[in-house]
């Protein structure tokens, strides 16, 4: 992790306009400000509804701030996706009508990389997925988490800089998800790539970050960002060390009442 | 074959010696219904005939025309419609109205505007068809995960290649089942309108054997009708499970 | 140029909220729109190919103050009425078997579909010959129309029971017809609503259809005369009242087709 800014947020406020006449348009984030370094690995963790999704939305340039700056490289992020960033979405994005390797190879094609150099980069990311024996099935053949691991080859394929991910392993049952955290630690320490992680499970964000971030309930704001001190070379283990249970204390002890006033906002 | 296949096999050859004993032994009046095997006879004879194969050539033209129309026609519309959803709300009652009135009394209309030929025909087809295919389109594209788009979107693809590339692909299963109801449409809306008032094709001539009291040949013409037609769908109808049996995964 | 699509959650349910003020007004507007339309086509085809819209509703008041008329629709409504309970009934009670067990819904789906595929005109010769002249065959032309669909809708509804329903009528100890009425019925309900609307229309067209050859009276009949005559300003007046009175049974059973959908499933 260098010392160099890689993303940065200032001030950063989404509000959707309302559709009918009469009622408020909805605040849904922000303002939020916070500077990532590049290579780091920041969790965000908060309760159901306090825009998590909005804020990668904004930060991946699929949604335009209503004020305040997203700075990537040196360059504003204004509702456009700049180049180098990849998304992995909770829901399967895969498509079914695509074979695996032509899943993987999706971006590049379209990006009219040469056919040698699509296969150049894709056969060592299947393999480091462990998708090669896969790579002539159809999504539908495959279970969730195979599934999902394909999401996250097709995004690392197109080398991103800057990895966004939205709660992409809720969908995937407790053991599958420390294993797959596991593989995540992997391929952050193999590409160097900053990470941007959204998750609801307290225990993935203390195991996985090197610095969390407790979001409100709505409108979200950080309401405490917390240094993990992990080293690098970290891996599921480090859940039977005691620093992890006070780390996922001390966050619950921020996130209890937002989660409580957010269940009472939903009814 | 699947077991359910060979039961199906067993149910209509069971129900076609029912038929053929029932007629045989005078259960039912010949004047009403004569024997399967008579039938396949007729169609037999029929086919052999000039005329007949004229006539579903002509029949089998018009239906393809209006097939091809209608799918155009159709993608377009529910496409628009996809971009207005208001409409669409708007238009659910209307399209149950729709199907109640007899499309083809609408024929002496069409004859004005595009003349005494085989227009009106593929007309009433057409406007059969249509409504099927835009009612799939849009059910299909609106079914399309956003997870999809948003994905295109963080890869920058164009417009046109998140149509090409995405969109239609995500699509395609439901556009084909509007297709599907296409051809059944557009079969049902030609010979309707040939049996009624069209001096040409399949169902003019079934028409006509019954006007004139020939059985053998009006059944005859029936039962071919149902080969062709049965045989269309049975090739779309297989044609669809290989295409979901990908994307199902089985 | 990369294309941001809405990333908005909150938009998708204020739309739908906004829907709930709108219709009456947009169902207006587009009945005007066709209205204009239908006058426009009127004056570039002619008055005798197209009648206008005053005109038709003039002559549909004229014929509907006509001694002549009740006769007439009398005996359509009596064909109609009696083919739409056969269809339906039989429709629900043919689907409701079919669909409960799962191999004779699989033997008879491609069997359906062949049937509805069918022109069933085609048939219409031999229903004469085997009914008759007579209200008979007009009302097996209706059924023969609409008791497919609503025993295909009827049959995938039961079919698409969730089977934990069924295990947890188990495990409440219903009886067979406690489960059905109690369970089965309510859950399959906004799907064999859905089929019914398809077979009202249908049911309709058919009994027409029948009419338009089989019988001396009824409103198919006064189609099928105004059409050997090219009356067409009776064609559209007759299609005129057959439109409004679909749309409007439509309209009902949409009401209640939705109001069944929102208790089933949570919007």
């Amino acid at each position: 992790m260098s010392d160099m800014v890689h993303l940065r947020l200032d001030g950063v406020t989404r509000v959707y306009p309302s559709a009918t006449q009469g009622r408020a348009p909805l605040h849904a984030l922000g303002p939020i400000s916070l500077t990532l370094k590049q290579g780091e690995f920041f969790s965000v963790v908060g309760p159901s509804g306090c825009g998590k999704s909005t804020l990668l939305d904004v930060v991946a340039g699929l949604a335009a701030p209503s004020d305040g700056s997203v700075t990537f490289e040196e360059k504003q992020i204004a509702g456009a996706v700049p180049d180098g960033v990849g998304v992995v979405f909770q829901e399967d994005a895969s498509f079914p009508w695509l074979s695996v390797y032509d899943n993987a190879a999706f971006a590049l094609r379209r990006a009219g990389v040469p056919e040698q150099e699509v296969r150049d980069r894709v056969e060592p990311t299947l393999a480091f997925m462990g998708l090669t024996s896969f790579a002539g099935a159809y999504p539908a053949q495959l279970s969730g988490g195979m599934r999902q691991r394909l999401c996250i080859a097709r995004t690392l394929v197109t080398r991103p800089r800057l990895l966004l991910l939205d709660e992409p392993f809720g969908a995937l049952d407790q053991q599958t998800r420390l294993l797959m955290g596991d593989e995540l630690l992997n391929l952050w320490r193999e590409t160097g790539a900053t990470i941007l992680l959204i998750t609801h499970s307290l225990d993935e964000a203390s195991m996985l970050s090197d610095r969390i971030g407790v979001m409100s309930a709505r409108p979200g704001v950080f309401i405490d960002v917390v240094e993990t001190g992990w080293p690098r070379e970290r891996d599921s283990r480090i859940v039977s060390e005691a620093a992890f249970g006070q780390l996922t204390g001390r966050l619950w002890a921020s996130l209890r009442d937002q989660s409580i006033k957010a269940l009472a906002m939903a009814s | 074959m699947t077991r359910a296949g060979w039961i199906r096999l067993a149910l209509i050859a069971g129900a076609l010696a029912l038929l053929e004993a029932a007629c045989r032994f005078g259960f039912i009046s010949r004047d009403a219904i004569i024997p399967p095997t008579v039938m396949v006879q007729g169609a037999w004879h029929a086919l052999r005939s000039d005329e007949t194969r004229g006539d579903l050539f002509l029949t089998l033209q018009t239906v393809g025309l209006a097939l091809v129309l209608s799918l155009v026609a159709g993608a377009a519309i529910g496409a628009l419609l996809h971009k207005a959803p208001r409409l669409r709300r708007v238009l659910d009652p209307l399209l149950a109205s729709y199907y109640a009135v007899p499309t083809f009394v609408f024929y002496p209309l069409f004859i004005v505007l595009f003349g005494l030929n085989r227009w009106p025909l593929v007309a009433i087809g057409f406007l059969f068809a249509v409504v099927a295919v835009a009612i799939n389109t849009l059910d299909g594209l609106s079914r399309i995960p956003r997870a999809y788009l948003r994905t295109a979107a963080v890869m920058r693809l164009s417009r046109s290649q998140m149509l090409i590339h995405v969109i239609l692909p995500a699509a395609a299963p439901w556009f084909f089942t509007g297709a599907k109801f296409a051809v059944a449409y557009s079969f049902i809306g030609v010979i309707a309108g040939e049996f009624v008032v069209s001096g040409a094709g399949i169902g003019h001539a079934i028409a006509f054997a019954y006007n004139s009291f020939d059985n053998r040949m009006m059944y005859g013409l029936i039962v071919l009708l149902f080969v062709v037609v049965g045989g269309i769908n049975t090739l779309l109808w297989s044609w669809e499970r290989r295409l979901y049996a990908r994307l199902a995964g089985r | 140029m990369p294309v941001s699509p809405d990333a908005d959650p909150t938009a998708a349910a204020e739309r739908i909220e906004r829907r709930d003020h709108g219709p009456l007004i947009d169902t207006m507007l587009l009945v005007a729109g066709l209205i204009v339309l239908w006058q426009a086509g009127s004056l570039l085809l002619g008055r005798e190919a197209l009648p206008s819209p005053a005109a038709t509703v003039m002559k549909l008041a004229a014929i509907l103050a006509d001694s002549d008329f009740p006769a007439h629709a009398w005996e359509t409504a009596r064909a109609f009425v009696t083919a739409l309970v056969i269809a339906l009934c039989a429709g629900l009670a043919i689907g409701l078997a079919l669909g409960a067990n799962r191999l004779s819904g699989e033997v008879a789906e491609p069997l359906l579909v062949a049937l509805y595929a069918i022109p069933k005109i085609t048939l219409y010769p031999v229903i004469l010959l085997l009914f008759g002249l007579g209200i008979s065959a007009k009302i097996a032309f209706g059924v023969i129309h609409g008791v497919i669909p609503v025993i295909v809708f009827t049959m995938n509804a039961v079919r698409n029971i969730k089977s934990v329903y069924f295990r947890a009528a188990r495990t409440m100890r219903l009886s067979v017809t406690q489960t059905a009425f109690t369970i089965m019925v309510p859950a399959a309900m906004p799907e064999i609503i859905s089929g019914f609307r398809v077979g009202f229309a249908l049911t309709l067209l058919g009994t027409l259809i029948g009419e338009m050859f089989a019988s001396q009276r009824g409103i198919g009949y006064m189609l099928v005369r105004a059409m050997e005559t090219n009356d067409t300003l009776t064609v559209m007046a007759l299609a005129f009242l057959l439109v409004v009175l679909a749309t409007a049974a439509s309209t009902a059973l949409l009401a209640l087709d939705r109001r069944l959908h929102k208790r089933a499933m949570p919007s």
